[in-house]
């Protein structure tokens, strides 16, 4: 009889919103900033835009302490081994924002070295347009974090393991016949080796 | 010759060298700002040797240059030093315009004059900013960052862009600037004195950053000229070269600035020669902007070299097989198959672009000579012997911009 | 110094050789053999006083029409003093493009060759530590030759994803 008591859930979802209220204002930004939007990133830490006003405002550089990466700017394929890991040594609970058309689809730069977009190689939240997006669009896309946080979360992150498929786009097809191309060993061993 | 990194860092498992140990600093660091790496061997805390590994932000800008024409490539070359975006732009247009021939009208050369000047500035801010920033001073880099929104309001209020304006146009402007653009000039410029004087007191009496960068990472002027240095890194250490001065372009012969240099060449002189810099940049605005001409911003439409305005796109026929010209893949603009060199002084160093043409619109090879790219090669000759601590400090004096650095 | 005393210093010193003198607008080229371009460097450097190179890189003049060699490699050099500047160019062939380092010459020279090592293929002898700088060591192209495609040859996808739950 208890036990079904409980089972009302009235309990479970309390705590549940609770956790993502909680969440949705402590978020850790982890700037992975590598090109202009970087610069826009620090702009929007500054004092005129004051991403602090959104509970943002600890930037992290270390990813062990972050739960929420921007990543900023275009990503190189040298960096792609470099960003992967960055994201998994994240705790969970984590999020990721794409920041800026070159992250979001590699941009202006459709050439041999650049990703056409991490949510290719990593889960991605939210998309912010722009090249490079006004302070604003940022901080409107850390608002709609927070509502996606509040809306979905739950108190022991349990649903993040439950997505277990590649979510993004699929890899592209490739422009040059089968027999032109030619596959450089995938993990650039050179570029992430702690040595 | 080694062929790859491994083989390049010292072998520190024998016996006399076992003290030494290797540190990995970098790709995603906060000191480096952006994306480089660097391998430190390091014997207790001094560096006794330093391999910098950069690439990780390379994303083929040279080659983008060879597929999209003299008008396109700007929205390229804007982000390649993004923190001084309309000095690249004019740096490139400036060798486009070499190779055509065309000299631009009064009006336009004093326009991007002041913009170049503006981005000087822009670019300077971030860096003493930031370097503040990064030796313990957290406070000047938010006056550096409240100062550089309003030059991305000026960028704005010319071109509808705060950050990367893609401005000019070959023999010309995107379009003509109003008066709210020099109102706002005008009011940044009063500002600008004040907290100019601000972070100038906020650092130089700040006895750490002062301690942390004084005497660290020196660059002798015979070093600097071997190393290839140009720009601010070589006047602080008393290279007296300028191409504002010494191969006048745009409407700086009219103007009266000075050149800062310094003796000493340590990270607190190039920080020195930066702020002084900002001051000149403003002299330089201020003289322009009560001197701009009245006149077209883009030179005759009959030269075939500019793109025509909308009006006489719509209203007359000349303009109309003009714009068609420009814009077709097939016509564009027509070069002489040469090759050119031309350089400007960006507040980075010089900033040149080697352009083969071969007859068309679309340069054939557009290879940049980027100031970071040499800046950054000096690195381990300056950090050699010092504490990792001075790390921060080295590369926030040399100004190192990644997308300029890996292109 | 002007150029036609450039000429006549290098013409005068390097009599044997085939030097080709060119100005456009206000550059100044000679076009020296490959083998000679160390001598003629020095030569710039240490009496006609080009004491910075400013500039090193190459092009590919594979589709250029009318080019008789595959590359071509210019040094850009300065002379601090008066301010003069020098563009000293070389063109090589395939097979084994290769030039000898000016490394002893300027140090700058370290990293722009390196680059073009890695964008070109064209490698320097005498170089202390000739490897790749921009790409990461694996890469096999030259990606700044014509004959390799802008959008690459399908690198920039070999990666495996990870999905949300691997984390």
């Amino acid at each position: 009889m208890a036990l079904d008591f409980l089972k009302d859930n009235f309990v479970v979802s309390k705590l549940d919103y609770l956790a993502s209220w909680c969440r949705k204002y402590s978020l850790f930004p982890m700037p992975f900033a590598t090109a202009c939007c970087g610069i826009e990133l620090m702009a929007t830490g500054a004092s005129k835009h004051d991403i602090s006003r959104f509970g943002a405002e600890a930037f992290r550089f270390s990813p062990r302490q972050c739960d929420l990466m921007i990543v900023a700017g275009r990503v190189a394929m040298k960096m792609v081994p470099v960003m992967q890991r960055i994201w998994q040594q994240m705790p969970e609970p984590k999020w990721c924002i794409s920041m800026g058309a070159c992250a979001s689809s590699g941009g202006v730069f459709d050439t041999y070295a650049v990703v056409q977009g991490i949510d290719r190689f990593i889960p991605v939240d939210i998309y912010v347009p722009g090249c490079p997006p006004r302070p604003e669009q940022l901080l409107q896309g850390i608002i709609d974090l927070q509502d996606k946080i509040a809306n979905t979360g739950t108190i022991f992150a349990l649903e993040f393991s439950k997505r277990n498929v590649h979510e993004g786009p699929k890899p592209l097809i490739q422009i040059t016949a089968p027999e032109k191309s030619v596959q450089a060993p995938a993990n650039f061993r050179s570029s992430t080796r702690t040595i | 010759m080694p062929l790859t990194l491994a083989d390049a860092i010292p072998d520190t498992s024998t016996t006399d060298r076992e003290f030494l140990w290797t540190l990995n600093f970098g790709p995603q660091h906060p000191a480096t700002h952006t994306t480089l790496r660097l391998i430190l061997t390091l014997d207790g805390e001094v560096i006794v040797h330093a391999i910098p590994d950069i690439g990780f932000l390379h994303s083929g800008f040279e080659k983008l240059g060879e597929h999209l024409d003299f008008n396109q490539y700007v929205t390229i070359v804007d982000r390649m030093n993004y923190v001084s975006p309309v000095s690249n732009e004019i740096s490139w247009h400036h060798a486009v315009e070499k190779l055509l021939d065309i000299e631009l009208t009064p009006r336009t050369k004093y326009i991007r004059t002041i913009f170049a000047e503006l981005m000087r500035i822009h670019d300077h801010l971030l860096c003493c900013g930031a370097a503040a920033l990064d030796l313990g001073a957290f406070t000047a880099f938010l006056y550096a960052f409240n100062l550089r929104e309003k030059i991305n309001d000026i960028s704005e209020q010319a071109s509808g862009q705060r950050f990367h304006p893609s401005f000019t146009r070959v023999g010309g402007l995107l379009r003509d600037v109003d008066d709210i653009w020099i109102t706002k000039i005008r009011a940044f410029v009063k500002e600008f004195y004040k907290v100019h004087a601000d972070i100038n007191k906020l650092l130089l009496k700040n006895k750490i950053f002062v301690g942390r960068s004084k005497g660290v990472g020196i660059l002798t002027k015979e070093e600097a000229i071997n190393r290839s240095v140009t720009g601010p890194i070589a006047r602080a250490s008393g290279v007296t070269r300028d191409l504002r001065k010494d191969e006048p372009y745009l409407a700086y012969k009219d103007l009266d600035f000075k050149i800062i240099c310094a003796l000493e060449g340590d990270c607190y002189s190039r920080f020195l020669v930066r702020m002084q810099e900002m001051v000149e940049s403003i002299k330089i605005i201020t003289q322009a902007i009560e001197n701009i001409p009245t006149g077209p911003i883009n030179i005759d439409v009959n030269t075939k070299v500019v793109v025509p305005n909308q009006l006489s796109v719509y209203r007359s026929i000349e303009g109309l097989i003009q714009h068609f010209e420009l814009h077709m893949t097939n016509r564009k603009w027509e070069t002489p198959k040469e090759e050119i060199y031309a350089a400007t002084e960006s507040p980075n160093g010089e900033l040149g672009f080697y352009i083969v043409s071969d007859g068309s619109g679309v340069a054939y090879r557009a290879r940049t000579r980027p100031p970071s790219f040499i800046h950054f090669a000096l690195f381990p000759h300056l950090i050699v012997g010092h504490q990792i601590s001075d790390v921060p400090a080295v590369l926030g004096s040399i100004n190192i911009i990644a997308a300029e650095l890996d292109r | 110094m002007n150029f036609d005393e450039i000429k006549k210093n290098l013409t005068a010193q390097f009599s044997d050789l085939f030097l080709e003198f060119s100005s456009f607008r206000d550059n100044d080229r000679v076009i020296v053999p490959a083998l000679s371009v160390l001598q003629i460097l020095s030569f710039a450097k240490t009496i006609l006083r080009f004491e910075m190179l400013i500039d090193l890189s190459a092009a590919d003049y594979l589709h250029l029409q009318g080019s008789a060699h595959r590359y071509g490699i210019w040094y850009s050099l300065l002379n601090i003093e008066n301010g003069k500047r020098l563009i000293v160019k070389t063109h090589l062939d395939d097979p084994d493009p290769r030039l000898p380092s000016v490394y002893d010459l300027w140090k700058g020279a370290d990293w722009m060759e390196r680059e073009v090592y890695d964008m070109f293929g064209v490698e320097f002898d005498g170089h202390p530590d000739l490897r790749r700088i921009l790409l990461p060591d694996e890469f096999t192209a030259f990606p700044l030759r014509k004959d390799y495609p802008l959008r690459g040859m399908g690198e920039r996808h070999n990666f495996q994803p990870l999905t949300r739950s691997e984390a």
